[in-house]
């Protein structure tokens, strides 16, 4: 908090030394390991022409597949956006036992490798799992459902939202909330019309993020998902399958549109924390 | 900052909070805690003795061998490449440094799977640079250089997404402070910069650890599966699955697990260190 508010010194530009060596490295790096490989993805949607792509990617089950990804990643993000709030406000205002313990918790899914997180998740929530006798009981399938999609995409998606809201809550200065409360305004007005506003981008970004994680989610959903064309195949694993079979540019166009979203959802997520950024520094 | 977190409002029932913190703690126990805890609960339901059977089967062992050759490729070049990105970033201003920013964080909001089909296209035997490999007899898919590559593209901002805001935050006046002080560039990045960034920089390099040897999209599509050969450890999880072999498979993902567990008890000392200096 202390030393976001310092503002970085407007004095001569190259300071320190390392300028070249250190962008050269990295433009070196992401050009060979990121932008060159991305663009040849994007040659081969070129060289296969839009009448083709669009064959491909109109046919019904990579529509089908779209369908249900972009489905279950909504309610993915849907529960993450007010879970991954309720997570971060609990870690910022409130002091109670094992409250570390919780912050923690919040790393896992990025720290555990997604087929585990898949493999684990399968067997909790399968008919005789720990949760899965329960909600079987209960008439919830949950493995082998679309169900199952937005649990794996959930899991993995959460600390997106968590961690981006997390900051700006902290700066979030508790005596506007004080003012409120002297002004008479219910806890729910408060949240609305002092909390709200101050996080709204952030916590946006921070949604678009893990939507956009939870559209290219793929080791943790094959586990879950049984993957029946039609039913709980997903537009990841449709790309996967077309290339098992040889079928190139089949996986390439699936892919690229799945890139297409990627690359849209990531400058949204970038404009939206510049605002959130911007907003902050209007506060000072 | 904490101490606002204890100043309750004047006026504010008890009752709110206490109810969002219940369900807070509940949700994650039964997200997010119970599958972590479940993966030992299962590796282990057998007793030790299976599951030492299990870890020392040669297919496994061979796996884990596999993923750990390749963590120990990857890692030390993401580190390099976090650090450079970070140093250029936070350090400089130049134009074009947002959008070097939205560059950097690409592979978090692409699929793994489109990953390893971009460098399938990019190096398999129909793909851009596949004549010219197969004229010079190089083996890019399908063997260890294309689940190292397809590994780096995946793990790329781990460890520049820890470093960097902790260099924004930190500023440059210590760095140049050393510059005025004849410090060479060297000296001022092992003196001043590291000892600041040395906890997040450990935390980025398990973290990117964990994403390594766990990668699993991207190096299903290029390493082929070939039992033995090209079967990493998360995809030798997925074979045992197949295989009905569910505690293997959960024997075999609780040694992923662990290096999990061991970014986050960093990441956990990380942070008490940072409150208990005042930061």
């Amino acid at each position: 908090m202390t030393t976001a508010a310092i503002a970085p010194p407007i004095r001569a530009k190259r300071v320190l030394p390392g300028f070249t060596l250190s962008l050269g490295t990295t433009l070196l790096y992401l050009t060979l390991i990121v932008l060159i490989p991305v663009l040849a993805l994007i040659l081969k949607g070129a060289e296969m022409g839009p009448a083709r792509f669009w064959q491909i990617i109109s046919s019904p089950r990579a529509v089908a597949a779209f369908q249900i990804t972009l489905t279950a990643a909504a309610i993915a993000t849907v529960i993450n956006a007010v879970y991954g709030l309720l997570m971060a406000w609990v870690l910022v205002r409130y002091e109670f036992p094992g409250k570390r313990l919780l912050d923690a918790m919040m790393d896992v899914p990025f720290a555990l490798p997604t087929a585990v997180a898949g493999l684990s998740l399968t067997a909790l929530f399968s008919a005789n799992g720990w949760f899965g006798q329960v909600l079987e009981a209960a008439g919830i399938q949950v493995v082998y459902t679309i169900w199952g999609i937005v649990l794996a995409m959930a899991f993995t998606s959460v600390p997106f939202v968590v961690r981006t809201v997390q900051p700006v809550l902290e700066d979030l200065d508790p005596a506007l909330e004080q003012a409120a409360v002297t002004l008479g305004a219910g806890p729910f007005a408060i949240f609305r019309r002092v909390v709200l506003p101050a996080i709204l981008p952030a916590w946006m970004a921070g949604c678009t993020t893990a939507f956009a994680r939870s559209l290219g989610e793929f080791g943790a959903i094959v586990f879950i998902a049984g993957n029946l064309p039609f039913r709980t195949e997903i537009a990841a694993l449709l790309a996967y399958i077309r290339l098992e079979e040889y079928d190139y540019n089949g996986a390439a166009a699936i892919a690229l549109v799945l890139l297409g979203f990627a690359l849209v959802l990531l400058l949204a997520s970038n404009l939206l924390q510049f605002w959130a950024a911007r907003y902050r520094e209007g506060q000072k | 900052m904490s101490g606002a977190a204890l100043t309750y409002l004047p006026g504010q029932s008890r009752r709110g909070p206490q109810v969002l913190i219940a369900l807070a703690v509940g949700l994650t126990l039964v997200f997010i805690a119970a599958p972590l805890v479940f993966i030992f609960v299962r590796a282990f339901a057998g007793g030790w003795q299976v599951y030492a059977a299990n870890i020392l089967h040669p297919m496994t062992l061979h796996a884990i061998w596999l993923s750990t050759v390749t963590a120990l490729i990857v890692v030390p070049l993401n580190v390099a490449f976090g650090i450079a990105a970070a140093w250029a970033v936070a350090k400089h201003r130049f134009p074009g440094r947002g959008l070097l920013v939205t560059i950097i964080e690409i592979p978090f909001s692409i699929s793994p799977i489109i990953a390893g089909i971009c460098y399938l296209l990019l190096y398999g035997r129909q793909g851009i640079l596949g004549p010219w490999l197969q004229a010079n007899d190089l083996q890019v898919m399908f063997a260890l250089p294309g689940i190292v590559l397809v590994t780096m593209f995946v793990t790329a901002p781990f460890v520049a997404r820890e470093v960097l805001p902790l260099m924004q935050a930190q500023g440059s006046a210590q760095e140049e402070a050393a510059v005025t002080l004849g410090a060479s560039g060297w000296q001022i990045f092992t003196r001043v910069t590291l000892p600041n960034i040395k906890w997040a920089l450990l935390y980025g390099a398990v973290l990117c650890t964990a994403r390594a040897v766990g990668e699993f999209g991207g190096v299903s599509v290029v390493s082929g599966n070939i039992r033995g050969q090209t079967n990493t450890l998360p995809l030798h999880v997925e074979l045992l699955f197949n295989d009905l072999n569910a505690v293997g498979a959960f024997a075999a993902a609780s040694t992923l697990t662990v290096i999990a567990v061991i970014a986050l008890l960093i990441k956990a000392l990380l942070e008490y260190r940072t409150d208990g200096s005042g930061a």
